[in-house]
């Protein structure tokens, strides 16, 4: 419960890079040409800090050039509740798509990586913090489908605030429903790997980020479960120094690695080769 | 006496009258008998008006009343020679999460459930009935023994949620409830899960993917508690009140009668009239009759097609727009 809260605040404020031509550092406070932190992959070139970056770049990290082809695009939340805020559930999901350029919190498709045909799914935590309803949930399944039938590996990038609450009771069923899905990966031996990027929580760790046959984290990327200032307020205690941090993952045997942006696409290729080869 | 929620203090009211009644008459005095049986009748009509006219908010409460039956008690009251088995083998054994092998009508079966406390030094022992991750790595160790001696597997929920502190986010509490969401996905044994109080998301579902899953008639099942959500939408507006969590209730539609609206449970079990905890042997009753129904159905499925079923059952929730097309 109450994954969501987080998303809003302290421990995963948003981290915007300004229009101008300089931008503050959000780790190490420094100001930066903006050119240079984007011919760096939105890394600070003073401390390495990893901006978050939207599923776009990620395919254009990741994908060789023109290699990408989107499945399933057309698949958009339905308002199974009729979820009713301030503004209608409807009528936030236009606002996000408008927003975001996105049509959901997720876009999949086939693609290559250094010449190895994968499926590729990217989660945006623009699009109403990446949370997961039911077209999310759908989405993954048909691309872990793909990569099943295919017998290609399937790459997950997670970036996410969790469950998506507008959905309820359907989003909730999501986690249940895409976990199956990699089940059938698992036993089908077709390698998946899971990517975690900043920030990951709640039903979307609790689920298919977790699940992966390798799990890689991005340097300083916040993941968990409970978000950083509901476990503060159950335990009235303060959190310690990197909580939640890829790297304190790491350090409790829960990820394999930690990966810099600029080393993921050889990485991933080198899995890739490794599993699948000799 | 137990404890009384808000709207059940008419209730309590009447009862308390029909007590007092009942220890000045001797019995022999006519019209005390009298009074006595039109304040019984009275409070039954009230009972079922109260309980027939339940709005969401007072569903979660009533799905919370400390009252109300807890797993350990359904299993003493529907199996025998229950065993109770302990620990995850690797860090704990999480009291918040119970287990072992019991019979239901001469069949062993796996019970394990969400356990919640009794009383303060309980509660705090069962730590509300919030799971580590030990919790649920004990849960899927007993699932994966039924599995191997070929016993069904029976789940009770009764969960506010994983519980969110330092030792469960280290030890992985995100990767214990998402191993238990894939293997369950895929046991080779039927799993018939019933939510007995609070499905409090992700620490809930835990231990609820299942081929038959029913929720007891006032209990409630969500992705975040109506506290939660309202917390998110109203918190900037200042203090919350009981109408805003009402208004969450309302919003998130939690309730038994909403999830089998949405066909996303298969049945609602009947509670006793006043809920569960009024008659705790009815209720027992009726979550018996509805295994012994559910265990007749599976018990003779091939694996392959009881997995197959399952995960097609899985598959289809979602509630999506394909383009045009619904
Ligand atoms: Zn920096």
């Amino acid at each position: 419960m109450a994954w969501f809260k987080r998303t809003k605040d302290h421990g995963l404020k948003t981290v915007k890079i300004p229009e101008g031509l300089w931008v503050k550092c959000d780790s190490c406070k420094e100001i930066i040409y903006k050119k240079e932190i984007d011919r760096n992959l939105k890394v600070c070139p003073k401390c390495n800090y990893h901006f978050r970056i939207n599923a776009n770049e990620r395919v254009k990290l990741l994908a060789d050039e023109g290699t990408f082809t989107e499945i399933n695009p057309d698949i958009t939340s339905a308002d199974p509740l009729q979820f009713k805020d301030s503004m209608s559930y409807a009528e936030r999901l236009k606002d996000n798509q408008k927003k975001s350029g996105l049509k959901e919190a997720v876009i999949s498709g086939k693609a290559k990586i250094n010449g190895h045909d994968v499926v590729l799914v990217i989660m945006d935590f623009a699009f109403m913090g990446g949370s997961m309803g039911s077209a999310v949930g759908e989405k993954i399944v048909r691309a872990a489908e793909l990569a099943l039938e295919e017998k290609i590996p399937l790459i997950a990038v997670s970036s996410s605030g969790g469950a998506r609450m507008q959905e309820g009771i359907y989003s909730l069923m999501q986690m249940a429903k895409v976990s199956a899905a990699i089940g059938k990966l698992k036993d089908a031996a077709v390698p998946y790997i899971s990517v975690i990027s900043d920030p990951t929580f709640g039903g979307v760790t609790a689920s298919f980020a977790m699940l992966g046959d390798i799990i890689i984290a991005e340097p300083r990327s916040l993941i968990g479960f409970a978000g950083p200032r509901v476990i503060e307020q159950t335990i009235k205690q303060q959190l310690p120094d990197n909580f939640q941090r890829a790297e304190f993952l790491l350090e409790h045997g829960l990820i394999d690695m930690i990966v810099e942006r600029k080393d993921m696409k050889a990485t991933l290729a080198k899995l890739i080769e490794h599993l699948k080869g000799a | 006496m137990g404890y009384y929620l808000e709207f059940e203090k008419p209730i309590e009211e009447l009862e308390l009258k029909i007590e007092e009644l009942k220890r000045l008459s001797d019995g022999k005095d006519i019209d005390i008998t009298a009074e006595i049986k039109r304040l019984e009748k009275k409070a039954k009509d009230l009972r079922s008006d109260i309980f027939n006219n339940l709005s969401r908010w007072q569903k979660t409460q009533l799905a919370r009343h400390p009252d109300r039956p807890y797993t350990l008690d359904y299993i003493s009251m529907i199996a025998e020679d229950f065993v109770e088995l302990h620990g995850d083998r690797m860090f704990a054994d999480d009291p918040a999460i119970v287990g072992g092998l019991g019979k239901i009508n001469g069949t062993s079966v796996m019970l394990i459930g969400h356990q919640k406390g009794r009383g303060v030094k309980e509660r705090i022992k069962r730590n509300f009935g919030q799971p580590h991750p030990e919790g649920y790595r004990k849960a899927l160790r007993l699932m994966k023994l039924a599995e191997k001696f070929k016993k069904i597997i029976v789940t009770f929920i009764d969960t506010p949620g994983a519980y969110p502190g330092i030792g469960a986010e280290e030890r992985g509490q995100a990767e214990a409830i998402a191993r238990n969401l894939m293997e369950m996905s895929r046991l080779r044994t039927p799993i018939i899960s019933i939510v007995i109080g609070e499905g409090g998301s992700g620490g809930a579902i835990a231990i609820g993917v299942a081929d038959r899953l029913y929720m007891l008639e006032h209990s409630v099942y969500s992705v975040i508690s109506p506290e939660g959500c309202a917390s998110i939408l109203w918190r900037k507006n200042g203090d919350l009140k009981t109408e805003d969590f009402s208004r969450a209730a309302d919003a998130l539609k939690l309730t038994a009668q909403d999830l089998l609206g949405f066909k996303v449970i298969h049945d609602i079990i009947p509670e006793p009239l006043g809920g569960a905890h009024r008659d705790p042997e009815g209720a027992a009753k009726n979550i018996k009759d509805t295994i012994s129904k559910a265990i007749e159905e599976l018990k003779t499925k091939m694996p392959g097609k009881l997995i197959e079923e399952r995960y097609r059952r899985l598959r289809k929730i979602g509630a999506f727009l394909n383009g045009t097309q619904t």
